[in-house]
């Protein structure tokens, strides 16, 4: 690891993937509030997954599958785009992303915050579990699929089939809603709705009022096995 | 699994450095697919009669020099010197005056142990099975000029891994098509298909697409409409890449689970399952980069 004044540096050109991830494994209770700049990560596949301390990492480029996975504690940023399953199971910290996501973004996320600034493909926050994630653009269909509990908020708009099978998680949209999934509805929007939307902008640095976004929720009727719907769903 | 990498040329300079520049696209994606691999590369056209034949031996150190047009029913046919073979390694490209089914008829006589993998005026196709990274050795992917190229990496999930198993398929002249996916009901198409005359080579599904399309170009259609119909009569998942001599176009299915990023600058316009096979590429961080939408028809001019 070499280290300049107070950054360390990994560059992917000079290390492979295993030894930069091991690195951030492995010194990990010396890296506690550390600033951390990883180089040319070309597009390799789970780029800083698994990372477990209070740093600050910056990932200067674009990054493949699974980039910043199971993050603990840490503050990461992508100055790129990111491939499928950016976040994916992420605990706590924070994930940030400039460009855009590929499918799966934030994925079984059970805390911390993901923010996307571009747009986030299918399936954003699929099976959601506690985490929160702010996308600035759009996301693609099936997002927030059968999400558990958290918050996905997008400034742009919705891909068909949003929220599909959702149970306690909230999803709010400030643009266009192409099609709700099945148990997916529009609610109104409580003062706690405004309270959290007001947090996470801030957080993420987006300037939209809580106000412009429309709140979908679970209805609720898929809970419990019907056995009189007939296939109706 | 299985990878797709296309690239298409903007500039003379990137048509002249196109297999430097694809290679390491490919081989990259070797880790998605590594049973077989193949690439078809688009070149300078010949002029009418001649077609360009790809011939595929089984025997690697095959003897190519009995490929030779005073025998059988290819010799009344040729004038001249517009009969040519070009051996490279354990393929061929013939050069000659003449149709698919004559070249086809005369093959069965020379010797019935050859395939014909392609015909058209510009492509070239080289397949085979094994390890992507040892096919693009043999063939000298890397010194391969040419307008534009498709390539695929396999990881067989339905039929058997041989070389004619392996993509890109082809159909008719001048086209060719690479699937990263699977299709629920090759068989109903091509049941289909053989009911309107067409014939198989293979049981794999990607043949199935690629002549399901290429029959609805034959009936006059363009591109773009034959994948409309494709869109609705195609079961199951795929990105497609294909490529014609004028046209390199990608589609993928209404799920999109099977990737594809694409980029794009004023050089080259360049596809791939992942961003890492187009991490090499010049200026790349500055291209436009995108992935493509669901039930999308991206289509690129030559």
């Amino acid at each position: 690891m070499a280290s300049v004044g107070e950054e360390i540096i990994l560059d992917l050109q000079k290390q492979s993937l295993r030894e930069v991830n091991r690195s951030l494994h492995e010194n990990s209770p010396s890296l506690a509030g550390q600033s951390i700049q990883i180089l040319h990560p070309a597009g390799h596949h789970s780029v800083a997954a698994g990372v477990n301390v209070a740093a600050h990492i910056e990932v200067q480029g674009h990054v493949g599958y699974y980039a910043a996975g199971m993050t603990r504690q840490a503050t990461i940023t992508i100055d790129g785009n990111a491939g499928c399953g950016l976040a994916e199971n992420m605990m706590s910290g924070q994930v940030r992303v400039k460009g855009n996501a590929s499918t799966c973004a934030g994925a079984t996320a059970h805390g911390g915050l993901l923010i996307i600034e571009g747009n986030a493909a299918s399936r954003c926050g699929i099976s959601l579990k506690g985490a929160d994630i702010v996308v600035g653009g759009s996301v693609g269909h099936m997002s927030g699929f059968m999400a558990q509990a958290g918050r996905l908020v997008v400034c742009g708009d919705a891909g068909h089939g949003l929220g599909d099978s959702l149970y306690e998680a909230v999803i709010y949209v400030r643009g266009e809603l192409y099609g709700l999934g099945a148990d997916a509805q529009q609610q109104d929007m409580t003062d706690e709705d405004v309270a959290q939307l007001e947090r996470l902008l801030a957080a993420a640095e987006f300037s939209h009022k809580p106000q412009e976004f429309k709140r979908i929720g679970s209805a609720r009727t898929l809970y419990h096995w019907n056995p009189d719907a007939d296939l109706e769903y | 699994m299985c990878g797709i990498v296309g690239l298409l040329a903007k500039t003379d300079d990137m048509r002249r450095e196109l297999g430097q520049f694809v290679t390491p696209m490919f081989t990259c994606m070797a880790a998605r697919g590594p049973d077989s691999g193949g690439l078809a590369v688009f070149r300078d056209p010949v002029d009418p009669p001649l077609a360009r034949f790809s011939v595929y031996a089984p025997d690697r150190s095959y003897d190519w020099s009995r490929l030779d047009n005073s025998v059988g029913k290819l010799a009344a046919s040729q004038n001249g010197n517009s009969f040519q073979v070009n051996p490279l390694e354990n393929h061929a490209i013939v050069t000659a005056a003449t149709d698919r089914d004559s070249f086809e008829a005369w093959l069965g006589e020379v010797d019935p142990s050859l395939y014909l993998i392609s015909v058209g005026r510009s492509m070239d196709v080289f397949k085979d099975e094994g390890e992507p990274e040892e096919i693009a050795r043999r063939y000298k992917f890397a010194s391969m000029t040419g307008s534009h190229c498709v390539g695929h990496t396999r990881m067989a999930t339905e039929s058997a891994v041989t070389p004619v198993h392996s993509h890109p398929f082809t159909a008719g002249e001048d086209f060719c098509l690479v699937h990263n996916g699977s299709l629920s009901n090759p068989y109903m198409l091509r049941r289909k298909l053989e009911r309107e005359g067409l014939k198989f080579d293979t049981d794999n599904d990607t043949e199935a697409a690629c002549r399901y399309i290429e029959w609805r170009l034959q009936s006059g259609e363009e591109l773009n409409d034959a994948l409309q119909h494709a869109f609705r009569e195609l079961d199951g998942f795929y990105t497609l890449l294909m490529a014609t001599a004028e046209h390199l176009t990608l589609a993928r299915d209404a799920f999109a689970c099977k990737p594809a990023v694409v980029a794009e600058t004023d050089q080259y316009v360049a596809v791939g399952s992942e961003f890492r096979s187009l991490a090499h590429l010049p200026d790349v961080d500055n291209a436009n980069l995108f992935e493509p939408a669901p039930e999308e028809i991206y289509t690129w001019r030559v």
